[in-house]
């Protein structure tokens, strides 16, 4: 019987670069500034890392295939690295072969890094890339907000509710992230929004409009992980330890079988319950003090509170207004901006949230730090189309509690 | 009354597109150029979406001719067009696969001149008449067009089906005559994109004047039919007065001239003899005698009775169904950027190669073309595209999937979306899942949607599309879309 990752593995360091439009720096320049930050955090010397993980999605529009860039990039001592690749989740599915070949005993300390440098396509948004030969045969046309912004039409019509009050949740989502991503320097948009702001702006894919969707920028963030002896022989205290690391991927159900309604994730609701028993939380909005989901889209963000069993099923809007995830609320939801100011370089999304997870429970997150230091963070990862995706999610926490 | 023997049209259907141009529209952008055009400025014609060409509406065509009949009795299959998106590649044979018709039909494409459908047609019945058939017989033309001519503001887009053969058929063959001469009115050369035409006035004196009336003369010596007989008289020409010109000298009473469909549809290149024909039949009483004359290097003649068949017809579209699902479009520079005549900025989006991999599309043929889903012979779960293993998650059985057809099958929208990031050539480009009546679902894209027809519960139906054209290499690929079947299940907010 499998008994989960809980506090087999410790993080040793972290690092994460400014996010943004980064023109003057290539992939390895922020591969490196994350790292630089990360290796002196763990205090430890780059050869005595034993293996590596590099996360990257759009590879082709960067630093090319495989695992030899990041090598490259901090000319690692011929160690395994091994590149990965899994939509949006790309980032913690990176952690997750870090953290379980530390926690197997194959290596001591192990590294996880994610890039990704999306700026250099000459327009807004995400890159046009292939689906497949013949996925791209009868796929529809479709782009990251069209397909997301479907959620809004069948969660309305699931839980009958007013175009109007879906859309101004949607609204307080996102004026609520630039609350939090102007108390971040690393942010790629620091500016605060308005209400009128995010109602008033173009529409890009009904009924999400321009300030509903995440920017797209270049970025890189990693982790250096250990075991909890390891970490305290370096002379680490309150450790911060991985609670549970679980991935939930389509198999075609939604897609093609008249069983789902169009309104969740179903992969969310599935990981996210594995999550919480690989962790030992029994009722998470009681127990979860922290959660960075995958805010691609407003709309996703508030299906996705509903998914995590944070909000009850049809919900969602009403904790949304109440302002239950504001930095303030109860259970603040992107405290550190989100994807919505850090933009979304895929492959570094995942790490650039548990980041800031360890920087919190550490009472390192500066103008942003939450009073009471959070015991037990969520984040989430969702790639792909509402249709069909890959699911990850994590809980960190402190190592024992 | 028919006889089991009697040869002649057993079924008809017709496609026109949904979107009319208004004239008015092309007249006022152009009378700049050429005033003379405001006087062609009345009504509107018919233009094809981004995603349509001849053979997208031959297909729809066909699928409103073979409503309501067994298509494992087709034997052949004979597409009529002087526009076909490809110059060597069996058009009638995307149309035999898109129909899921058995590989055993055979299958012909019919081309060069205006009256390729109408000899096609006569072919057909000589066919039926010597025990072959039935034939499928479809015209479909979408011309292409110099901005500002006369042609733009004549011509329209649209497609009609005859399925030819022995039986019960709702109009009988009679007879008919043919004269070839090569009278070129106009012409297009291999290579050249647009028609060169002569002048109006030497085409009607002539050309119609003359040729029309020596073929309805051998008509009239061939059968007891007199043309006072009559009852319909069925000839395309965008000329004025001609057609009534033509039946007044032959003798046919005024009345009997029908309306070449200009003020609502346009000229329908080699589609519009059978065009007119539907629209006839869609009119005609039982033994009412009906003269149909396609003309073009000579012309054809045909001669078929009604029978009192056509009421026992399956409902249909036809002309006057597809005539009423009509969308106005007053925009002249969103056609002339559907036709490719204006260079419009499309953006970097739409930079993307768009190769077709051919053996893959092969491969995937009764997918792609014939949107062919599977069966789970298991648990009978529906499902699309058709796979090794049943989706159902209370089954997921290996190997069960048998071939189950999904073009003619209503579905209701799920989710949908407006997108205006994804390229399209017709912004905001509607998509979404479309979940279909007996099982399966598909997330696809839409087509003659807009925000007036698209809602969660709406009713679409499935439609034959041009997915993406291949600019760099001139390859056109087809797939499914949804569209629009009815009105908006809820008020839209």
């Amino acid at each position: 019987m499998a008994t989960g990752i809980r506090d087999k593995v410790a993080i040793l360091g972290m690092g994460c670069s400014k996010f943004g439009e980064r023109w003057d720096k290539e992939a390895d320049d922020l591969m490196v500034e994350a790292f630089e930050e990360a290796i002196a955090d763990a205090g430890i010397e780059k050869n005595q890392i034993e293996a590596a993980w590099l996360a990257t999605a759009i590879e082709e529009q960067h630093v090319g295939k495989s695992g030899v860039p990041l090598a490259v990039a901090l000319r690692l001592p011929y160690i395994p690295v091994t590149r990965v690749e899994n939509y949006c989740a790309s980032g913690t599915e990176a952690f997750r072969g870090a953290v379980y070949a530390v926690a197997s005993g194959a290596a001591d300390i192990a590294l996880a890094l994610g890039v990704e440098k999306l700026k250099d396509t000459g327009y807004g948004g995400l890159p046009q890339r292939g689906r497949g030969a013949l996925n791209s045969m009868y796929w529809p046309n479709m782009s990251a907000p069209g397909s997301f912004a479907q959620l809004a039409a069948a969660y309305r019509a699931k839980h009958n509710k007013k175009p109007e009050d879906l859309k101004r949740a949607m609204a307080h989502i996102s004026v609520k992230s630039h609350d939090n991503g102007n108390k971040n320097a690393k942010a790629h948009l620091t500016n605060k929004i308005t209400m009128e702001n995010v109602l008033q702006s173009p529409m890009i894919a009904e009924p999400l409009g321009l300030f509903d969707c995440c920017g797209v920028s270049d970025g890189s963030a990693c982790a250096i992980v250990t075991t909890p002896e390891i970490a305290r022989s370096l002379g680490k205290t309150d450790i911060i330890s991985v609670k549970a690391l679980q991935l939930s991927v389509s198999n075609g159900t939604e897609a093609q079988h008249n069983s789902w309604d169009g309104s969740y994730f179903a992969t969310t609701r599935i990981a996210s319950k594995r999550a919480y028993k690989e962790a030992g939380i029994s009722n998470p909005r009681e127990e979860i003090d922290l959660i960075e989901v995958h805010d691609c889209f407003s709309v996703t963000e508030l299906v996705t509170m509903e998914d995590l069993y944070v909000s009850p099923e049809g919900g969602a809007i009403k904790d949304v207004l109440d302002g239950f995830y504001d930095a303030e609320g109860k259970i603040p939801c992107q405290i550190d901006g989100g994807l919505k100011c850090f933009g979304h370089p895929i492959g570094a999304s995942g790490m650039r949230m548990i980041y800031e997870l360890y920087l919190q429970m550490q009472g390192k997150a500066g103008p942003r730090q939450r009073k009471e230091l959070p015991r037990y963070g969520l984040t989430h990862n969702l790639g792909g189309f509402p249709h069909q995706n890959v699911c990850s999610i994590s809980v960190i926490g402190k190592y024992g509690a | 009354m028919t006889e089991k023997n009697d040869v002649g049209i057993l079924a008809f259907g017709a496609y026109l597109p949904r979107l009319r141009l208004s004239r008015k529209a092309v007249a006022e952008a152009n009378a700049w150029f050429n005033p003379g055009l405001k006087g062609l400025a009345k009504g509107e014609r018919t233009i094809c979406n981004w995603d349509e060409d001849s053979v997208t509406m031959a297909v729809e065509a066909a699928r409103d001719c073979l409503t309501g009949y067994d298509r494992g009795k087709l034997a052949s299959v004979a597409f009529a067009s002087t526009t076909l998106p490809f110059e060597d590649r069996l058009n009638a044979g995307i149309i035999v696969e898109a129909l899921n018709l058995k590989p055993n039909v055979n299958a012909q494409d019919l081309t060069a001149s205006q009256r390729a459908a109408t000899s096609g047609l006569i072919t057909a019945l000589q066919m039926a008449r010597g025990g072959a058939g039935p034939v499928l017989m479809i015209g479909s033309e979408k011309r292409r067009t110099r901005t500002a001519s006369p042609l733009e503001l004549q011509t329209g887009d649209g497609a009609a089906a005859l399925l030819v053969g022995a039986g019960p058929v709702v109009a009988k063959f009679i007879a008919s005559a043919s004269r070839t001469v090569d009278f070129v009115d106009h012409f297009r050369g291999e290579g050249f994109e647009f028609d060169y035409t002569w002048e109006e006035r030497w085409i009607r004196d002539e050309g119609y004047n003359k040729i029309v009336p020596a073929a309805l003369a051998d008509l009239f010596k061939s059968t007891d039919v007199k043309p006072a007989d009559i009852a319909h008289f069925a000839m395309p020409c965008v000329l004025a007065r001609v057609a009534a010109g033509i039946a007044k000298k032959a003798g046919m009473p005024d009345a009997v001239v029908r309306d070449n469909l200009h003020t609502v549809c346009g000229e329908t290149g080699a589609a519009h003899p059978l065009v007119m024909l539907v629209d006839a039949l869609e009119k005609a009483k039982p033994g009412d005698k009906i003269l149909v004359v396609g003309f073009g290097q000579g012309c054809d003649v045909l001669l078929f009775e009604a029978t009192d068949n056509l009421a026992k017809l399956t409902p249909r579209l036809g002309v006057k169904g597809h005539l009423a699902r009509r969308k106005e479009e007053t925009n002249y520079n969103k056609y002339l950027s559907f036709n490719d005549l204006v260079s419009i900025e499309r953006g970097m989006r739409a930079d993307v190669d768009k190769a077709t991999p051919l053996s893959s599309l092969y491969r995937n043929r009764r997918m792609l073309t014939g949107f062919i889903g599977g069966e789970c012979k298991k648990c009978g779960t529906l499902q699309f595209p058709k796979s090794n293993v049943c989706v159902n998650p209370n089954c997921n059985a290996f190997h069960t999937q048998e071939d189950h057809p999904f073009a003619d099958t209503p579905a209701k929208v799920q989710s949908y979306t407006a997108d205006r990031l994804t390229y399209s050539p017709d912004p905001p480009h509607y998509y979404g899942m479309v979940v279909f009546e007996q099982g399966g679902r598909t997330m696809i894209d839409f087509t003659d949607a807009d925000g007036e027809t698209v809602d969660v519960a709406a009713p679409m139906r499935m439609m034959f599309r041009i997915k993406e054209y291949d600019s760099n290499r001139g390859f056109t690929r087809y797939y499914w879309k949804a569209a629009p079947a009815g009105k908006p299940a809820q008020a839209k907010a």
